[in-house]
């Protein structure tokens, strides 16, 4: 509204409208600007958001010129590896839609196969509902959704979740955004096998893995966070261990790479406490070699040579 | 006779934006909100039919309205109202209570006189609409 320029038509000139106090006004900028700076990578990911976020920013001008906007379909499915940071940008996804208005509310209901599927005939229904109730007004995040369509039992609730989930994302469209993620190659499989899910999901994003670099850059922005700093061969240390980890299983990029820090606190900490003399801030601040070097990962290595 | 009971029932009706309205207070104010139904409007019946569980940690009044409407649906011609519950340590009971919906004819109550000895009269209300069974009074 504050985005029409002062000119109306009865003055013969066309009205104009400001995309860039439009663009200010909402506030998107700031999120998509911590998108940018909070996750390292990710630039196709990147890219789609702000694609969508132009998209509903030229809608809601079109609404304001009078020209017919349909509310667009907001469904998305974000597809990758474990720790690409699907969840981190469900966040911010409902941050950007909560500020262009397209979400009344903003926030993040995140919930499994077992938040919406029952046990037993007729309870799959109402906590199904009860979810998209809680959800509405937001993003409901459903996290490895292929596992509510499970073809193997022809008697599983799951269609049944499935079959209130499509009913409610196509009635209110306007109430509920809904977000499906999972690894890509299954839930092309569950696209595959429920196609009205499919042509009702509007954007598929597919996050990449990270490189062996933008994990380490991860892992820096984490010590800052965490307020920790790695000591030069500390450093050297953990970009090895990020090149050994990934050829091992269970890998889960971010994840994994959050999961061997917190070790290496661990250690740090009875390394310390094992030395018992006074300790100073820097001693308390420093992650060492030592700290990483001792990962299983290096032993296994080393067992294998 | 129209019936008064809860907040606002000397106003009328509430269309469903007001209701939306309330509702949204209600969320802010972090109350739980449930809906009751019932055919027998006597101002003694506390306790009306529950629709539903009532609905903890809702952020919108969009799917309370859902529910509501789907109440509507399956009690076209009862009296049907909004409770928002309050869960405070100390308050722990209903803070706002409203009806979204009542039947197009209300018959109302009739005063009921009993002889009691020593001609004491006591005096009590009656709905007429009770005067049938459950589920054929309005």
């Amino acid at each position: 509204m504050h985005a029409i320029n002062e000119s109306t038509p009865s003055s013969g000139e066309p009205p104009t409208f400001d995309l860039e106090a439009a663009f200010k006004g909402s506030r998107v900028g700031e999120v998509l600007e911590e998108l940018d700076r909070e996750l390292v990578g990710l630039a196709p990911v990147k890219a789609r958001v702000r694609d969508i976020c132009a998209l509903l920013l030229i809608d809601t001008l079109r609404k304001q010129a009078g020209l017919s906007t349909d509310t667009p379909s907001l469904h998305m499915s974000f597809t990758g590896n474990p720790g690409t940071g699907k969840t981190t940008v469900a966040l911010r996804m409902a941050e950007i839609l909560h500020r262009l208005g397209y979400v009344r509310k903003g926030h993040l209901v995140a919930v499994t196969r077992d938040d919406l599927v029952g046990q037993y005939i007729g309870h799959t229904a109402p906590k199904t509902r009860e979810v998209l109730k809680r959800a509405m007004g937001g993003v409901l995040f459903i996290d490895e959704a292929y596992y509510l369509y499970r073809p193997e039992n022809e008697r599983d609730y799951g269609q049944e979740a499935i079959e209130i989930l499509l009913q409610e994302m196509e009635n209110s469209r306007q109430d509920l955004v809904v977000v499906l993620a999972g690894y890509k190659d299954r839930m092309e499989r569950f696209f595959q096998s429920n196609p009205g899910m499919s042509s009702r999901i509007a954007h598929h994003i597919d996050f990449p893995d990270y490189t062996d670099e933008e994990l380490f850059e991860i892992a820096e922005l984490m010590l800052k966070q965490m307020q920790y700093r790695l000591s030069d061969e500390a450093a050297a240390a953990l970009r090895e261990y990020i090149a050994l980890r990934r050829s091992q299983p269970h890998f889960a990029n971010a994840r994994s790479v959050r999961n061997a820090l917190d070790r290496a606190r661990l250690r740090q900490a009875s390394r310390l406490f094992e030395r018992g003399a006074t300790l100073t801030r820097d001693d308390l601040l420093t992650i060492d070699a030592a700290d990483i070097r001792a990962s299983r990962v290096f032993q296994n290595r080393e067992s294998v040579s | 006779m129209r019936l008064t009971q809860g907040t606002f029932s000397f106003l009328p009706d509430l269309t469903d934006e007001q209701i939306t309205a309330q509702i949204e207070y209600c969320l802010k104010q972090g109350w739980a909100v449930s809906i009751e139904y019932t055919d027998d409007p006597h101002p003694r019946n506390t306790y009306w039919e529950m629709f539903g569980i009532p609905m903890f940690d809702l952020r919108d009044a969009a799917g309370i309205l859902k529910e509501i409407n789907a109440c509507r649906a399956t009690f076209p011609r009862h009296y049907i109202k909004v409770n928002a519950f309050d869960a405070t340590r100390g308050v722990e009971s209903l803070r706002l209570s409203f009806i979204v919906q009542r039947p197009e004819n209300e018959p109302g109550f009739g005063l009921v006189r009993e002889e009691g000895p020593g001609r004491q009269v006591r005096y009590t209300v009656r709905s007429y609409a009770t005067e049938r069974p459950e589920g054929e009074r309005y």
